[in-house]
């Protein structure tokens, strides 16, 4: 009772049940649009379908509109309960949660239409990033200005995280966007060629390394120690992850540019980091799964807590094939195939969605005051997630490696073996196998759905529910 | 939390953990330094270009804004997300020689805003796709892209060809081009609503898939590289 009046969870509540929602809508766009590529009929020849227009739909409903909602109610949620304060700004929260979703909306109804900046996560035209542009910066000054009246003398390892990815993403989202508009809904990137891509892969590669890593490593630092009930492994483990982070992440996006019109020095200079990358990475995954030392027992009964484990795992697996592919040799090969499509789900499915699932049902608990309805679902949900992700995964790595592989594949008379049809017809088992592992992960999102909704009607219809009150009760 | 409190004089990180803005500002200059040393130096170092540094090199002065239809047929190109599939950035492998032509330049994309050098190749790469093949082929293509190429995924695009390009929306993207610094002469500008009256999205995407890649007129023997 006392909690719910000292803190403001009101918004986090809302955040964290939207994240659901994004989540369901975000993974089923995913598998409709793998089911495109396996069997093209199902575009219908309608244009606001098309894979081309929907494609930005899938990423910016998955990374925007699932993966921002997560970010937004934990880390206001996570502030509050290390600082020990309310929310700076009730006001500034709502408004960053209603201006998110209206970004969400004008997303779903611009992308479809084809209106577009056409750079990869990017997409949204330059009205709507200006909205988020104003929707981020009340989030940031909204998260400083709590830490600023925090109640303890030391700012927590999680809000150090979640600060460098509001920062950084400011930096990033600006200088991107950065066009000159033709009209409403139309405009061209200031930047061209050369300098265009080197800044649009700038923005990419941390759209995945701020976004999406030190966020979600925000979330990792709070809520696997509390899922635990053990204090993080090592504390300087963590100064050493987050400065490594901080500083080596932004010069990846060049790895992306390898052996392209781009000069060799910039690329070489972003395979190199990526390899030194790998130290902190592994530092953080190390720092993560030791917290669960003489915890490790808890796994067989508390799912939650499987969740964000098993997403260290894959965080690991996929910071160290990202340096790996970054290697200029290893990406000659891997360039353009599905093997990046792979890499990124490794990264997206098992890591960053693994990782939100387990705070989500950790904060469902803790802002609703109660149990999830069905703790079997949470353990059926995890298997089909984990199922999904490898199934998704070890498509896209045989599809990606034999596209290099038979693209460069040449005969004894010198010719080229294959042509580039053929290679794509190849491909066909590996797309339907990985329309099914989305599919099963899909369904897990709908369970999860489920789960979650049904917690939340109980506690609103029947307050007995709520243990806080049964307690004063 | 597992903070060591140790006697020694009070560390650096230990102050960035008690004041905010400090870590606010801390943050924010590490943050800033691995784009700034990637990013900046290509908007002035010569050997960004191959013109700059070959400037003998007459072929790579071939290279000029986008027609008015051209430009429209972009637009539609990005519209439609043909970037998603489809790269336009050949690299300098044996095997994208013989597939796709020479490697590409950095003066093939100076007039790209955006650039479309694409990071998937779901479809073959177009960056040279340029007279390839007949515009009827790439009609049907994009009408019915399976009545060419059975195995084809791609999408069918019936609806550019009944589609209009909007003359005086193309006067006005040319303008904002030349405001970027694509050099654009004021006939061109004049010009660009007669150059596009009538015709399709069709046309207009045959027009740009029929100049890519075909700007500048290769010379043997030449490494443009090094």
């Amino acid at each position: 009772m006392q909690e719910q009046q000292q803190y403001s969870f009101e918004v986090v509540k809302w955040f964290t049940y939207m994240a659901v929602v994004y989540f369901v809508i975000g993974t089923g766009v995913g598998v409709w649009i793998a089911a495109e590529l396996a069997w093209p009929a199902l575009n219908f020849d309608n244009p606001y379908i098309s894979f081309g227009r929907l494609r930005p739909v899938h990423t910016n409903a998955v990374i925007f509109a699932f993966g921002g909602s997560t970010l937004m109610a934990s880390a206001y949620y996570v502030v509050q309960r290390t600082s020990g304060v309310r929310l700076w700004s009730d006001k500034l929260a709502w408004f960053s949660f209603w201006g998110w979703n209206l970004v969400i909306l004008g997303a779903v109804i611009t992308l479809p239409l084809g209106l577009t900046q056409s750079k990869e996560y990017a997409e949204l035209e330059w009205p709507l990033d200006i909205l988020i542009a104003a929707v981020w910066l009340a989030y940031t000054f909204n998260f400083i200005m709590t830490l600023s009246i925090r109640k303890v003398s030391h700012i927590y390892v999680a809000n150090w995280f979640f600060l460098s990815m509001m920062v950084m993403v400011t930096y990033l989202h600006v200088v991107n966007s950065l066009v000159i508009p033709v009209s409403l809904w139309k405009s061209y990137s200031i930047f061209s060629g050369v300098q265009d891509a080197m800044i649009q892969w700038w923005w990419g590669h941390n759209a995945v390394g701020f976004f999406l890593t030190a966020g979600f490593l925000g979330i990792m630092y709070y809520f696997v120690p509390k899922q635990a009930n053990r204090p993080v492994y090592s504390y300087r483990l963590s100064v050493v992850h987050f400065w490594g982070l901080a500083f080596g992440y932004v010069w990846l996006g060049a790895h992306h540019l390898q052996y392209t019109a781009l000069p060799d020095w910039t690329g070489s200079l972003g395979a190199a980091i990526s390899l030194a990358m790998i130290i902190p990475s592994w530092g953080g995954a190390i720092n993560g799964l030791f917290t669960l030392n003489g915890a490790w027992d808890k796994l067989r009964t508390d799912y939650t807590l499987r969740f964000l484990v098993v997403s260290l795992a894959f965080y690991a697996m996929s910071t160290f094939e990202g340096p790996v592919m970054s290697a200029k040799t290893v990406n000659a090969l891997s360039h353009y195939t599905d093997w990046t499509i792979g890499h990124v789900h490794a990264g997206a499915l098992g890591w960053v969605a693994m990782v939100s699932v387990g705070a989500i049902y950790h904060m469902v608990e803790k802002l609703w005051n109660t149990k999830v309805y069905s703790v079997n679902l949470i353990n059926i949900h995890f298997w089909l997630a984990t199922i999904g992700t490898v199934l998704y995964i070890t498509s896209m790595w045989v599809s990606g490696i034999m596209q290099g592989l038979m693209w460069r594949a040449y005969d004894e008379y010198g010719n080229l073996t294959y042509t580039f049809v053929e290679s794509l017809a190849e491909m066909f088992p590996y797309y339907a196998m990985r329309t099914v592992g989305g599919f099963i992960f899909f369904l897990g999102a709908c369970l999860m759905l489920f789960n979650i909704t049904v917690t939340i009607r109980k506690v609103e219809t029947n307050p007995a529910s709520d243990m806080s009150k049964v307690a004063v009760i | 939390m597992s903070e060591q409190q140790d006697k020694k004089p009070i560390s650096i990180q230990e102050r960035l953990e008690k004041n905010i803005w400090a870590l606010v500002l801390a943050t924010a200059m590490v943050l800033s330094v691995g784009g700034i040393v990637e990013i900046v130096p290509l908007f002035y170092l010569k050997t960004t270009f191959e013109d700059q540094v070959h400037p003998e090199y007459e072929e790579l002065l071939g290279v000029r804004p986008y027609t008015a239809l051209e430009l429209a047929g972009r637009d539609i190109y990005q519209r439609e997300g043909c970037y998603l599939c489809h790269s336009q950035m050949i690299r300098p492998f044996r095997d994208e020689k013989d597939r796709y032509g020479h490697y590409s330049l950095a003066v093939e994309s100076k007039y790209d805003h955006p650039f479309q050098w694409g990071s998937k190749r779901t479809g073959p790469d177009l960056a040279r796709v340029g007279g390839k093949y007949s515009d009827e082929w790439h009609i049907q293509h994009m009408m019915d892209p399976r009545s060419v190429v059975p195995e084809s995924v791609m999408p069918s695009y019936p609806w550019l060809k009944t589609e209009k390009i909007d003359g005086l929306g193309m006067e006005k993207r040319l303008k904002a081009m030349k405001v970027l610094g694509v050099p654009y002469t004021e006939d061109d500008i004049r010009t660009a609503a007669i150059d596009v009256e009538g015709k399709t999205e069709m046309d207009a995407m045959v027009a740009y898939l029929q100049v890519l890649g075909t700007m500048v007129k290769f010379q043997p023997g030449r490494d443009y590289r090094d």
